[in-house]
Parts: structure tokens; C-alpha cells; sequence
């Protein structure tokens, strides 16, 4: 009897094992929830779709004219010590008229960032350039980014002339709108990120050509020196 | 008399108890190792509607995490890219490339109003929990602790459990998770030996003042 109960049962075993298979085998089926209690609820939720909008989507563009306006993150703590002085601990997308918004003093472009310059800005700046602009750009502003490569054909560089003598309101609106075939980056970098890329910036035209010992703080010249 | 019970039922109590034991044994250690989602959301590979290859664009191209998922560092839901951002270099590479096509119609020549593209979800967690991403990114908890090595999947798929016992594992052992904040999106990085990553957490632990919740609190509100 017992040899009887043990076939059947490793057959069954065999069975299941060869219905369910093991832990972490790739599927394409969406996972069973067995308790589904209220996992899923008809909430609204970021970049969700919705049956209750005509287009099918939960999200909604903002009116015309709308502007958003910067909060602080809850149980946002000082990271590095200095995060009480730092601006980037806020979500900044203004839309407001002013300088820092647009770049534009008047009907010109103004130029001269519109906060103290720091070390801290130029890092962050160094930060946010490496993540979206160097894919065209090149790490080093030549115009040598991956993607050139790949066939986007007319990617600038940002230590020629032109560049180097255009006005910061100018460079500031092109990453906001873009210009020719460079889409806008202006709903991805915050306000502050933008002024801080262009501080960035500056300082690769610099150090490209036209920097001089001069420009290098005293602290770090004989280090300098001493490595060339 | 004769016997009212022929002699093979003799062995019939030890039989069945042996039978049911196994039985009871097979059962339990079958629920324990199917009814969780270490089976059942490990491993979820679906279908996207655009094969975008994470492997292609991060470990190729280079490209930081947060070119596309952009306010992963600012607020709680880590965005999918919007159809802008995959035309910045989309307009100019493999601009005609029939496996673009959700993309384009989504772009509809500049407009960026057709049809989203329908990025099926990969992980999600129970509706009454809101985790927040801002929080984790930028208190050391890296992309990989909770992805795995998204960096080297050509098709993205689900590699953590994502369970309520998983993320209190961390929670009330976080120095296991804690990066130096400047490798948070570096997904190569390794600790040199756990030894060193547990030492290394426990001080950012200690400095950063990190206490993760384990009350219901935290997550469930």
C-alpha cells in the first residue's frame, strides 16, 4: 500500500514542480496575488492610466499658465551637513517671468548667474552635466558624447567661440527649449540645475583653453605646479 | 470467532499516520515555497510594448540612471521617461526603426500628444503602501539594492521579492544597504566584502541619522 501511496504522491510532486517550476523562473505572466485584499485600488497614481479622461490618462497637463511652485521633501535631513544652505533640496520648476526663469533681462539676454557661484554649484553643476548633457556633448564639452557617435548629427561643442561669448540667459533658454535639433531639457532640470550647468560649463571653457594660474585659487596653485 | 479484521490491518495505523505525515509535510513546505512573491513576483519579465534595452543604454552608451528617470532624487514615484526625453536622441538615432513606433505615434511629429506608450509595470507594491524613492535614493539606499543589476538586462524583470518582510529585513539591518552617496547610481559598485559594507553602513548610519520606521506607520498611512 505504501509503495502504491509513494508513486502517486512523487508523481504528483513531479506534477506540480513541472506546472509551477522554481523561484525566480522568468515569466512573462503577471504575478498571482493570492491575497488581494485592497492591493490595488482606483486611485489615481503617477503616470497611471484612467478611464475617467477621455485620453485614457490619469495625469493631467497643467493649464496654461499654471506655475509650479517649489516644496520642500518631507523627512528631507541634512545629508552633507550644508544641505540647509544648499537650493537643491527643493523642486524648482518655475514658469515665472523674471531673469533666473528665463534667462532674459528685458527683451535681451542678461548674462552672470543669478546666485553666488560656490563650489558647491560648480559640483552640482559638474553632477547634473555628466547625467544629461555629456551623452552629446562629451564629458569634456567637445561635442564627442556617445550619441554623436551613434549619428546625432550636429551636436555642438561647447568650447567654440560662439559659445564661449554667448550670453549665460542664452545658453540658459537653449537648455530650457532647446534650438535646432536639441529638444528641451527644461521639464528634467530644475531652474537652479540649469544656472549651475552653465557655472559648469564656463569652467570646461576654461580649463579647454584660457584659463591661467591666475584664475586658480592660491590654495591650489603650488599643487598645481607641483603635478605639472 | 473468526477475525472480525484480517491481519494486514495490523499495519494500517502507522501506515496512515506516515502517509499523512508526508501528506501534511509536502503540503506546508509546498505553500512555504510557492505562496510568496519570492515565486510569485521574482522573475516577472513582461512584454513592453517598446523593446527598450536597459543593457544598450546604460552599460554601452554609459547613460546615468537619471537621464530618464529624472525626479527619482525629488520625489516619491521614480518616473518613466516622458516621449521627449527618448526623442532627444530619437529624433537623429534609429529614427525610423519599426521597433520605435509606439514611440513615434506617442511623439506624433513634435505634438507629444498621441497615444502613450503603455509601459507594462514590473514593481508595485500593495496600494497602501507608499514608498518613497526620494527618501531611499538619497539617504545611501542604491537603485540596485531594490532593482538588481538592471544595468545588464536587455529585458528588465523583477529581481527582489519586494515583500513586507524583505523591505523590513532592511529596515531594521539598513548598514547592509548604505552606499557612499556618490555610488548611489553606480551599479557596478560592490562593497569590498560584507565585513567592510557593514562597517561602512553602520557609520552612515550614524552620521546621516538614518532610522528607517518598522512601525506600520512608516510605509502604511
Amino acid at each position: 500500500m505504501l509503495k502504491y501511496f509513494f508513486t502517486v504522491f512523487a508523481f504528483l510532486g513531479l506534477i506540480v514542480l513541472a506546472m509551477a517550476g522554481f523561484r525566480g523562473a522568468k515569466s512573462t505572466r503577471p504575478p498571482i496575488e493570492i491575497f488581494p485584499d485592497m492591493d490595488r485600488q482606483p486611485k489615481v497614481k503617477a503616470q497611471t492610466p484612467s478611464g475617467f479622461f477621455a485620453n485614457g490618462s490619469a495625469a493631467r497637463p497643467p493649464v496654461d499658465g499654471s506655475v509650479p511652485l517649489g516644496y520642500t521633501m518631507p523627512q528631507q535631513k541634512p545629508v552633507d551637513g550644508e544641505a540647509d544652505a544648499s537650493p537643491y533640496k527643493k523642486i524648482i520648476f518655475s514658469g515665472a517671468p523674471d531673469y533666473t526663469d528665463t534667462g532674459k533681462m528685458g527683451e535681451n539676454w542678461g548674462t552672470g548667474l543669478p546666485f553666488d557661484v560656490t563650489p558647491a554649484v560648480v559640483g552640482r553643476g559638474q553632477e547634473r552635466y555628466g547625467i544629461y548633457c555629456a551623452v552629446c556633448h562629451g564629458a569634456t564639452g567637445a561635442g564627442n558624447g556617445i550619441a554623436k557617435q551613434l549619428g546625432v548629427a550636429t551636436v555642438q561643442s561647447l568650447l567654440q567661440e560662439r559659445i564661449r561669448v554667448m550670453s549665460d540667459g542664452e545658453i540658459f533658454n537653449t537648455i530650457t527649449h532647446g534650438k535646432n535639433t536639441m529638444l528641451g531639457y527644461g521639464d528634467r532640470i530644475q531652474v537652479p540645475d540649469r544656472w549651475a550647468i552653465i557655472a559648469y560649463v564656463r569652467a570646461l571653457q576654461k580649463s579647454q583653453g584660457g584659463a591661467t594660474l591666475s584664475d586658480v585659487p592660491e590654495a591650489g596653485r603650488a599643487k598645481l605646479e607641483a603635478g605639472q | 470467532m473468526a477475525n472480525f479484521f484480517p491481519k494486514w490491518t495490523n499495519q494500517l495505523p502507522w501506515k496512515l499516520v506516515v502517509c499523512l505525515g508526508v501528506l501534511g509535510a509536502s503540503v506546508t513546505a509546498g505553500i512555504t515555497y510557492y505562496f510568496t512573491p519570492k515565486y510569485t513576483r521574482v522573475g516577472y519579465q513582461p512584454t513592453q510594448p517598446v523593446p527598450f534595452s536597459h543593457a544598450l543604454h546604460v552599460q554601452q552608451l554609459g547613460m546615468d540612471c537619471r537621464y530618464c528617470h529624472s525626479f527619482v532624487e525629488v520625489a516619491s514615484h521614480s518616473n518613466v521617461p516622458s516621449v521627449q526625453t527618448c526623442m532627444s536622441c530619437h529624433t537623429q538615432v534609429k529614427a525610423d526603426s519599426p521597433r520605435l513606433t509606439a514611440v513615434r505615434a506617442a511623439w506624433n511629429g513634435g505634438k507629444a500628444d498621441g497615444p502613450p506608450v503603455n509601459w507594462v509595470r514590473i514593481h508595485q507594491v500593495p496600494d497602501y503602501v507608499y514608498f518613497n524613492h526620494a527618501a531611499h535614493v538619497n539617504r545611501g539606499v542604491s537603485c540596485y539594492s531594490c532593482h538588481g543589476a538592471v544595468n545588464e538586462m536587455a529585458v528588465v524583470y523583477q529581481h527582489q521579492p519586494q515583500s513586507m518582510s524583505w523591505c523590513l529585513d532592511c529596515h531594521r539591518a539598513p548598514e547592509n544597504n548604505l552606499r557612499p552617496p556618490g555610488e548611489i547610481y553606480n551599479m557596478n559598485w560592490k562593497a569590498e566584502s560584507p565585513e567592510q559594507q557593514r562597517e561602512m553602513g553602520l557609520k552612515f548610519k550614524e552620521e546621516w541619522d538614518v532610522n528607517p520606521p518598522v512601525s506600520c506607520g512608516g510605509c502604511h498611512r
